[in-house]
């Protein structure tokens, strides 16, 4: 899996800065997308990520600096499954069908439209849920239909904001699997996390972020006590398991040894 | 049956009869969108705010206070949306402020001068009386605009409405949208003031489309449900103020609320489940 992104840029920031009001989220921001990039964003809560994805998206304009995208780019976006009414009166089928709305003019979806939406329900294993209500699946579930969701955009960039947060580690080994198939199919994925061993460990290239960029590069080159208290604000021990990184919060270890 | 057809000789009656049902049609339909994004609270502070502008143009232009209200309308649906999407302090506040300003104007500009156009009373609680076929016209009109709209961007309002901030990245305009939602969502209430009521109309817009979401997981399904309960209510109520001698807005509000009770009872724990978190919409994570 490479994922450090060498090819054709598709997205550029370039000192980029944000803020809410007088508080400022992100400084001195460069970062690009590459037609081949897999990368995860990682950092505590707070420390801008999400704000970088929704620069990226076009939904936050940066103070200073500038976003420049490659002409007709299509992004797609798969949103934490928190920030999302599950009581909405819709079926799987008609949540994915919307990624179909810009420039539709008819209220019923054609033919070749229910062709694309099951053929992508099915190839991300949740076909026979098209017709449930959607609060009616689990949380793996409810995040392969946002995938499918996304999809069905077929997106050169796909970013993803927690896409395993909340849910099961077997739900988590599925993600990953899926996302790295997405990305052989030629999508550039960038997605945040602050799972480091269930998620960034296992990601190609990595970006720590905290209101600015930290560190930058493959797991073996970030996952460091240095970079990693840099990032989270903590010391932590960095194991090498198996040919990978395996981070130890010593502040958890310390607080489960006294209460054992 | 007697009874039903006696009121239908007077040409009053059946005037207030097509324009509650199609009150109740409109508003209900409308409705959907507002009980699902949450907006309840901005449909009602929009009919106190057209009230003031309602005062206003009479003073100057007693003839065209239709028009001239449907422009104040407007612009404080637009005001309202901007706030809602911009602003720094809470939007309710926001809201709450534009809106019973507005609504306090219109009251102490009747109290100073009084009214050439509909009565006061009228105004706030809605009457039968003196409902004249221009407006009935207008309120037909409002109703294919809204049909029109609603239809034709019926995939992006449906997305805008379940998931604003990726409808967004996925091309949907969706500030230019909602703006045209809230002039169609002003005009509709300004259309069916004469009949519900300045004071009412919130309720219309949220009765019937939360009665028709306890009864159903569909979309398609709720939108059609909530116009024709919205319908059913405007007949009856029409009727019930006919004989207990009351503003027929009251009737067509208590109406509804009775059709929920009854829903309620019916659907029980399911209708409750269904019903539930329709006032948690979208909200972006920092």
């Amino acid at each position: 899996m490479t994922g450090t992104g060498v090819g054709p840029e598709l997205l550029r920031l370039s000192g980029v800065s944000a803020a809410y009001g007088h508080h400022e989220v992100l400084t001195g921001i460069d970062f690009h997308i590459h037609e081949d990039q897999f990368t995860g964003i990682v950092g505590p809560s707070g420390s801008g990520k999400t704000t970088l994805l929704r620069i990226l998206l076009g939904i936050v304009r940066p103070t200073t600096g500038t976003l420049e995208r490659a002409d007709g780019l299509r992004i797609s976006y798969v949103p934490q499954l928190e920030t999302i009414n599950w009581n909405f009166p819709v079926t799987v089928a008609e949540c994915v069908l919307m990624s179909r709305a810009q420039g539709r003019w008819t209220p019923r979806p054609t033919r070749e439209e229910r062709d694309a939406v099951a053929g992508v329900l099915d190839r991300l294993g949740i076909g026979s849920l098209a017709q449930r209500h959607i609060r009616d699946l689990s949380g793996g579930q409810q995040q392969r239909m946002f995938f499918a969701r996304a999809l069905l955009r077929q997106p050169q960039v796909l970013l993803l904001d927690e896409p395993t947060s909340g849910v099961d580690v077997s739900t988590r080994h599925d993600m990953l699997h899926l996302l790295a198939e997405l990305h052989e199919d030629g999508i550039a994925i960038v997605l945040t996390t602050h799972d480091l061993n269930g998620m960034a460990a296992h990601l190609p290239h990595l970006v720590c972020l905290n209101h600015r960029v930290v560190g930058e590069g493959t797991p073996a080159d970030v996952l460091t006590p240095d970079v990693l208290e840099a990032t989270f604000g903590a010391r932590m021990e960095v194991l090498e398991h198996l040919g990978m990184r395996v981070v130890i919060d010593e502040a958890r270890d310390a607080s489960s040894r006294s209460a054992g | 049956m007697e009874t039903l057809l006696a009121p239908l000789e007077y040409a009053f009656f059946q005037k207030g009869l097509l324009v509650a049902a199609l009150s109740g049609a409109l508003l209900g339909f409308i409705g959907v969108y507002i009980v699902l994004r949450g907006m309840s609270y901005i449909g009602h502070g929009l009919s106190h705010s057209i009230f003031g502008g309602f005062a206003a143009v009479q003073l100057f232009a007693a003839q065209f206070y239709f028009l001239g209200a449907a422009l104040w309308g407007i612009a404080s649906a637009l005001a309202i949306n901007g706030v809602t999407r911009r602003t720094r302090i809470g939007a309710d506040a926001a809201i709450g402020v534009i809106t019973t300003a507005s609504f306090a104007l219109g009251v102490a500009l009747f109290a100073r001068f009084g009214t050439s156009g509909p009565a006061f009373e009228n105004a706030l609680f809605g009457s039968i009386l003196g409902i004249t076929t221009a407006q009935i016209l207008a309120l037909v009109a409002v109703s294919i605009v809204a049909v029109v709209f609603v239809v034709a961007r019926y995939r992006a309002l449906l997305f805008a409405t379940f998931d604003p901030e990726v409808a967004e990245v996925s091309g949907v305009r969706v500030g230019r949208l909602e703006a045209l939602f809230m002039v169609v969502l002003s005009l509709a209430i300004l259309a069916t003031l004469t009949v519900i009521g300045v004071t009412l109309v919130a309720a219309m817009l949220v009765i019937p489309a939360v009665v028709a979401r306890m009864l159903t997981d569909s979309f398609a399904r709720m939108l059609v449900l909530s116009t024709v309960i919205g319908t059913g209510c405007g007949v009856v109520g029409m009727y019930l103020s006919y004989f207990a001698g009351v503003p027929s807005g009251t009737m067509i509000v208590l109406t509804g609320a009775a059709c929920f009770v009854v829903v309620l009872a019916l659907t029980g724990g399911r209708g409750l489940r269904r019903s539930a978190g329709l006032d948690a919409h979208p909200a972006a994570v920092a």
